[in-house]
């Protein structure tokens, strides 16, 4: 790596003004130089700028030097650094993010990145599949899945399925227990098919804002012809741009994740949890609804209603929770990630489930199954364990 | 320089592709066109020596369904002037109706060097670099992956099966079908490409008469069908495995 010497003071200035915007990103000025942001990043120890450092350059006015390195795209905006910092710094929001901005447009992008912006871009979801196809992964089910525009004009929840969970084939399982979850509960909900395209929250925290506008308005444009009284949907990050990030573009609508969803019918849920689950049960707070939106309880009240649960915690957990490594742009980055730090946090995270004593990983983000499930193909002693959503997991114990 | 970068639009094989009542042809109503990926490898191998200082990119396209994207987008990365040539295209022409078209025109803008995408998916009668190049009177190299402009020549590298690359020397003016570009095509963000929606202009032209001649006729169009010494194995996943596995063992393949 080359580190140029001439400086460029007006950029860093720019930069670091852009910071300075409300909600909170004054405190950028208040940084303590304490650490605690890169020592808890998972992946600080092979940045050439972790967090503290980044802010340093900054005022050190040699923030160029930061664009001249690679190590801003391990960052898998999983808030662990804003949720330690004691100056109260936005730092996934505004610093790591607008970095990976300012990265996009000077064309410094990853190539598995850049394939999966554009897939965003043409086909509306991530994957690159046929957007006509979105609703496909509910035909031939049992559960009826109703569409918006074809089967209903109004419904009471409006389910965002979101592109994992509709074209993965993995997280397509969480989809269909979710539609039978709702349909054993008697739920007036439908689905906007292909009219739905993906949240754009994780291309947002990968630096891709004019993509992430444009397919908020997309959906806006979409939420606007029906009507329903909430959103409900199983993806964290969906469900953090629906909340967080879509009512400052105008976009606003009740939204609730899943869980939460869930956990307001658990009475009348209970009596239809009849068999058993074998083995441990520990719960994977997923980032974006831990520390992004502080749901923590929700998924374990559901968990322990399961017939024969016992909840086991991990060493990460909670607040504290350790990311998969899917978010920020890292879903499409493994290659990139691996080739510098030569691991996975998904492995990481299944050997402290092991450590734990669990049996199955239960999780409650789209990202997470498939990432998960191939950490297990990589550790020995981790064969046998499985990776459920807990919506997969009260699904199963209806049947 | 003038550097003329010929494109043309292509089905979307991510869509599924459905035959039309006809059976000669796709159907339109199902058909979603993009840019075909070898002429984005064109347009990135021009603006890459633009930048290098070789002049002005002008991109050439026929007036398709969703061809304005295809031609902000790749003024957002550099290109210059953008035409689009009107006419009945319907869902796209012949090779031979095509380069016939863009010759006639693109010798108006009397160009140096044509960079195009060395193939396409739905080349049916032959690429359209070739025959651009003999309508026009000018020499053709194709499968190049890389160009470096000299005094009025380029080299360009050229590569041949069985890992062997040449190094061509082709006096301007000439055509190249590009089989890569030096770089992978760059991305451009979605508000630059927004930005250059509002500032830049594409330019119209009347196409001269589609003349279809030279190209085979397609009399029938249809989806891969069982050969009678093909055995296709129905069921779910589980079963197709394990007939399959039982197949490579009757065989002694396993």
């Amino acid at each position: 790596m080359t580190i140029p010497t001439i400086t460029n003071p007006a950029f860093n200035e720019a930069f670091y003004a852009s910071l300075q915007t409300p909600p909170n990103g004054e405190r950028v000025r208040t940084c303590l130089q304490c650490g605690m942001c890169s020592g808890v990043c998972p992946f600080g120890y092979v940045m050439d700028f972790p967090p503290g450092r980044m802010i340093a350059a900054l005022r050190s006015e040699i923030f160029d030097r930061v664009m001249n390195t690679d190590t801003v795209w391990m960052c898998v905006a999983c808030y662990a650094c804003t949720e330690v910092c004691p100056s109260g710094i936005p730092l996934t929001e505004k610093l790591m993010t607008r970095a990976k901005e300012e990265l996009i447009l000077a064309g410094k992008v990853p190539a598995e990145l850049q394939l999966a912006l554009e897939n965003s871009q043409r086909y509306g979801n991530v994957l690159g599949q046929s957007p006509r196809k979105r609703a496909d992964w509910a035909k031939g089910i049992q559960a009826t899945v109703p569409v918006f525009g074809k089967e209903k004009k109004s419904a009471e929840v409006l389910w965002y399925v979101g592109d994992y969970a509709s074209y993965h084939p993995r997280v397509q399982a969480t989809s269909r227990a979710f539609a039978k979850l709702l349909n054993a509960l008697g739920v007036d909900f439908a689905i906007l098919g292909p009219e739905e395209s993906g949240d754009g929250d994780s291309q947002r925290l990968a630096g891709e804002r004019g993509l992430f506008e444009m397919l908020a308005a997309k959906n806006g444009q979409a939420f606007r012809k029906y009507k329903f009284n909430e959103i409900v949907t199983t993806d964290p990050h969906a469900f953090n741009a629906l909340k967080n990030v879509y009512p400052t573009l105008g976009i606003s609508f009740p939204v609730r994740h899943a869980v939460q969803f869930l956990a307001e019918h658990l009475e009348q849920l209970k009596p239809l949890l009849r068999n058993p689950v074998n083995g441990k049960i520990t719960f994977h707070d997923p980032c974006y609804l831990g520390r992004a939106n502080n749901i923590y309880d929700e998924p374990r009240a559901l968990l322990q209603a399961l017939p024969g649960t016992e909840l086991v915690e991990m060493s990460h957990s909670g607040k504290t929770s350790l990311c998969c490594g899917g978010g920020g742009g890292g879903m499409w980055l493994d290659g990139f990630q691996w080739e510098k730090a030569h691991t996975r946090t998904s492995e990481w995270r299944i050997r402290e489930a092991l450590a734990a004593g669990a049996t199955t990983l239960a999780v409650a983000c789209p990202y997470e199954p498939p990432r998960f499930e191939d950490a297990i193909k990589t550790i020995r002693e981790a064969s046998g364990m499985e990776v459920r959503d807990v919506v997969e997991l009260l699904a199963e114990s209806m049947e | 320089m003038n550097l003329i970068v010929p494109i043309k639009m292509v089905p979307d094989l991510v869509e599924e592709l459905v035959i039309d009542a006809s059976g000669a042809q796709l159907d339109p109503e199902a058909l979603r066109l993009k840019l075909n990926e070898l002429d984005e490898h064109a347009i990135e191998q021009a603006i890459l020596l633009k930048e290098k200082g070789a002049g002005q990119v002008t991109i050439v396209a026929p007036d398709l369904p969703d061809i304005d994207d295809a031609l902000f987008t790749a003024a957002a990365k550099g290109a210059d002037r953008l035409i689009k040539l009107t006419g009945n295209w319907g869902n796209g022409v012949n090779n031979h109706a095509l380069a016939r078209v863009m010759a006639n025109f693109i010798k108006t803008l009397r160009p140096e060097l044509i960079l195009t995408g060395v193939q396409a998916h739905n080349d049916l009668d032959g690429a359209l670099g070739p025959q651009l190049a003999e309508h026009l009177g000018m020499a053709y190299v194709g499968y190049i992956s890389g160009v470096t402009l000299a005094n009025g020549h380029v080299r360009a590298r050229k590569e041949f099966p069985g890992g062997l690359i040449a190094e061509t020397q082709v006096q301007l003016p000439a055509v190249l079908g590009i089989q890569a570009a030096e770089k992978p095509p760059r991305y451009v963000p979605i508000s630059k490409v927004r930005a250059t929606i509002k500032t830049a202009q594409i330019e119209t032209f009347p196409a001269a008469e589609l003349e279809t001649a030279g190209a085979p006729l397609v009399v029938r169009l249809f989806q891969p069908e069982a050969g009678a010494r093909a055995t296709m194995l129905e069921g779910d996943v589980d079963a197709v495995a394990t007939r399959l596995v039982e197949i490579f063992k009757e065989h002694g393949v396993l």
